[in-house]
């Protein structure tokens, strides 16, 4: 499968998808002029990926800051994951928020209550 | 050019401006449109002038986030001046820094038929307590769509639920077809 590789900005996130070296991930800031337009690439490729995924599916979600819109993307995200899980594949999400940002670590419990996917809290420390 | 008089008039606007801002203590304002670039530009130099004045970074991140939500709502949803093309939205946009507290006020044009459905929109988060918001940001993001202006109809919703304030909101009819829409959101500066 193709690698999505995309570098972040100021307002758009860092992404890799890579099932080849098993590396899935979104990091950094979300607040895309065109939510829909950055985000359906990804969906995109997950629809793909789900046909055929790994055995096991690490999802890494390590976000400074997401807009109300990006919630909602970040969501129909965690829903492919969720459809993955469904047709007996293992899926882990693990959501990495700063120890000091209890919004972000809010933002994860709310997602592990929606999606019926294994989510792991991680927290680390902003210098 | 100018006559002395109109010179002296727009002297006094100026320096009577200054006075007001000074004394309402606001630190940004401006009128004009509202684009992704102008969002970015404000939300960096507040984060720049909070990162000096040494606020938690908690409440940095809500004031942040607040402004973020404010300004795509004037970009997405302000009717604008009726004499332009622009896509996006105009309005006015400011922030205000006081000793306890943040105040982001936004004013824009919006159709008088839309002003109902839209106060109902706000007197029915300002009803609910924390999990009543909560409940709603997660129905609203299961079965809300993504709207052809780009918004998810979350904004006021993760506003009132983040700063833990009731949101301050009035219309003003300007005439047949328009009225004015003014919010203001809080973010308090001592941190809990």
């Amino acid at each position: 499968m193709q690698v999505i590789k995309i570098q972040g900005s100021d307002d758009t996130p860092t992404v890799t998808l890579d099932k080849e070296n098993n590396i899935f991930e979104i990091s950094g800031r979300s607040l895309p002029e065109d939510v829909v337009a950055f985000y359906t690439p990804i969906l995109d490729w997950l629809t793909e990926y789900a046909s055929d995924p790994l055995d096991k599916t690490v999802f890494n979600f390590k976000l400074e800051y997401f807009n109300t819109a990006s919630s909602k993307l970040l969501l129909d995200v965690l829903l492919k994951l969720e459809d993955i899980k469904n047709d007996g594949h293992d899926v882990l999400v693990k959501w990495h928020y700063p120890d000091d940002d209890e919004d972000m670590l809010d933002a994860g419990t709310e997602y592990a209550d929606i999606v019926d996917v294994e989510f792991e809290q991680v927290p680390y420390t902003v210098d | 050019m100018a006559s002395m008089k109109e010179h002296k008039e727009s002297l006094d606007f100026v320096y009577d401006f200054y006075v007001k801002m000074k004394r309402n203590k606001i630190n940004l304002a401006y009128e004009g449109e509202i684009t992704h670039q102008i969002t970015k530009a404000f939300t960096s130099l507040t984060e720049t002038n909070m990162v000096r004045e040494e606020d938690a970074s908690s409440v940095q991140k809500k004031v942040f986030h607040v402004m973020v939500e404010c300004l795509q709502n004037i970009s997405k949803h302000s009717e604008g001046s009726p004499n332009t093309s622009a896509k996006d939205g105009r309005g006015i946009f400011m922030v205000s820094k006081g000793d306890t507290e943040y105040n982001v006020t936004t004013g824009n044009i919006i159709k008088n038929e839309n002003v109902d459905k839209l106060r109902g929109i706000l007197e029915n988060i300002n009803k609910l307590d924390k999990d009543g918001l909560n409940k709603l940001y997660k129905q609203q993001m299961r079965e809300g769509h993504i709207s052809d202006r780009g918004g998810a109809g979350l904004g006021f919703i993760d506003i009132a639920r983040k700063t833990g304030e009731k949101l301050l909101f009035s219309f003003l009819k300007i005439d047949s077809t328009n009225s004015f829409f003014v919010l203001t959101s809080t973010i308090s500066r001592i941190k809990e």
